[in-house]
């Protein structure tokens, strides 16, 4: 078993369906079957929805240099960071199906192998 | 290191029939072993290692011993013996390491947990492998280079490497890649395999894997065949291997209609490579090429080949491409050629791949089939192509074959403008004289 991260990217000013429609309560049920899946499979270790990017902020380090604080992601990029889930999976194939399987129809999933994880 | 071990046993002395036991020994079955042992064992790197010593070992003992009955049975013995010595090594500099400084160990690295300690629970029965049991390690090994997670670069250089036997230095000199870039890419590639845990593994339904497979195979033919600024062995060696991958992979997903379909096309190829470049190691155009120095064994297999692909029903890009290339090696003559056929599949070809590259041969054969001006007619609907010489080369001769001379000598300009390699631009300018004379 290796873990992985599964970054998910799409375009955040794509309207979703509104909060209390029928169309929302189906939207969200494809999460949590998702979720639920991973868990009944033995691959949920955790995941976790961003709130969008217009909430970020970005910490920039260096040596000799003060830490500067700007307004916005650390990445300007047509599509987003919105999420992740941290995986277990056999192999990368099985990784790479599990990121396939995300409810979210158009975007970009990085599944990236965990090195070291302090709290595994 | 054992990564490039076998390096002095590629290059035999004619009439050496040891020497010529070791090439293929390296060529053909150590990729199969290598995959065999990698899958058993789940590490690729311990497999590699185990089989390049094997290698050396072979190179060492087989010119006073002779060559075993069974070279890949050999192999697999001695690589298996050296891959559980290599793994008792590992272990005893473990517990070593584990004495003096038992905090290092406790970090862990990625993918330390998996393969090196698989031995212990997964011992290789002690019989040696049947050949679908090779077969199987080479087309594991096989999807493993090609795997899309992996990109198109690196999957070339580790089918070379790894399955085509190729050491680092081969393949970095037919790829035309600085050496120590090459090496790195390897390793790093390797790399991503162990941490990203590349699984070795069949998928279900293989048909995209294998045509990925295919896809790297033909690239690797063509880096051969069409580039003709390096030596003719080393040419000769890209050609002969990703032939010989092909044939290999036909044996053994003989169901797959697209491998047969590129085993054909590319011994079609193979058939009249002899004849494509003249003694000053200038073009030869199809038309003028001397049809009685074709390898016609060569064609047959290529004929074999298509024909089972076209028993299996599965259309696809290469068994298109094998025919066109099969209507040109079986014409007797160039005048027999069956252009208005090769133009309505190039047709089909283009609605498969849309390739630009693709739509220019289908021009060309329109023109062969209803002359220039029809081929022209398709050349003006062109889009993409204008850094693309043959794309001007075939605007010029088509002009020249209608009589419109001037015209000519202007697109062989534009042809020259953009053409990089030499050999083709001794052609263009020698056809721009004539044009220019005309």
């Amino acid at each position: 078993m290796t873990e992985y991260m599964i970054l998910a990217y799409s375009d955040e000013d794509r309207a979703g369906p509104e909060p209390g429609t029928p169309e929302f309560a189906e939207y969200m049920g494809g999460w949590m079957a998702y979720n639920q899946m991973l868990i009944d499979g033995g691959h949920w270790i955790s995941g976790a929805s961003l709130a969008p990017t217009g909430t970020a902020t970005t910490v920039t380090v260096g040596v000799g240099t003060a830490a500067t604080i700007s307004d916005g992601p650390y990445a300007e990029t047509k599509e987003q960071l919105g999420g992740y889930y941290l995986v277990r999976a056999a192999d990368l194939d099985e990784a790479i199906e599990l990121a396939k399987r995300l409810p979210i129809t158009d975007g970009a999933f990085e599944v990236r192998p965990v090195a070291f994880r302090p709290d595994a | 290191m054992p990564d490039d071990a076998p390096t002095d046993v590629v290059s035999p002395s004619p009439g050496d029939p040891v020497g010529r036991a070791l090439v293929e020994l390296a060529r053909h079955h150590a990729g199969r072993v290598i995959g065999l042992l990698a899958s058993r064992f789940g590490d690729l790197d311990l497999a590699e290692d185990a089989v390049a010593q094997g290698l050396a070992d072979a190179a060492r003992t087989w010119p006073e011993r002779g060559v075993p009955d069974s070279p890949p049975a050999w192999l697999m013995t001695v690589a298996k013996r050296n891959a559980i010595d290599l793994l008792r090594r590992a272990d005893a500099e473990r517990r070593r390491l584990e004495r003096a400084a038992p905090d290092v160990l406790e970090r862990g690295q990625p993918g330390d947990a998996g393969g090196r300690h698989m031995i212990h629970d997964h011992t290789p029965d002690p019989d040696g492998p049947t050949s679908d049991e090779l077969d199987d390690g080479q087309l594991r090994l096989m999807l493993l280079c090609c795997h899309p997670a992996l990109d198109r670069d690196t999957q070339v250089a580790l089918t070379l490497r790894l399955v085509g036997g190729l050491t680092t230095t081969e393949v970095a000199h037919a790829l035309l890649v600085a050496e120590p870039t090459m090496a790195q890419r390897i390793v790093r590639a390797k790399r991503k395999i162990r941490d990203a845990a590349i699984p070795m593994s069949i998928p279900a339904d293989p048909g995209e894997r294998l045509d990925a497979v295919l896809t790297v195979l033909y690239l690797v033919f063509n880096e051969g065949y069409l580039r003709h600024s390096d030596g003719p062995a080393i040419r000769a060696e890209l050609t002969a291997s990703a032939r010989r991958l092909a044939v290999e992979l036909a044996e053994i997903v003989p169901e797959h209609a697209e491998t047969h379909g590129l085993v054909a096309l590319t011994s079609f190829l193979e058939a009249r490579r002899s004849t494509r470049l003249d003694g000053a190691g200038d073009l030869v155009l199809l038309e003028d090429q001397d049809r009685s120095a074709w390898d016609l064994e060569t064609i047959g297999v290529g004929n074999a080949a298509l024909h089972r692909a076209m028993e299996l029903r599965q259309p696809g890009r290469f068994q298109v491409e094998a025919t066109i290339a099969a209507l040109h090696a079986n014409a007797r003559t160039a005048a027999e050629t069956d252009w208005p056929m090769i133009a309505s599949l190039y047709g089909q070809l283009v609605a498969m791949t849309g390739s630009p590259v693709v739509a220019l041969n289908e021009a060309v054969a329109l023109a062969m089939a209803d002359g220039p001006d029809a081929g022209l007619r398709r050349l003006a609907g062109l889009e993409g192509l204008d850094d693309y010489h043959l794309r001007w080369s075939a605007e010029a001769e088509l002009l020249l074959r209608s009589g419109r001379s001037h015209q000519a000598v202007v697109a062989f300009d534009r042809a020259l403008g953009v053409v990089t390699s030499d050999t083709e631009r001794r052609h263009l300018e020698r056809r721009r004289a004539i044009a220019a004379s005309g």
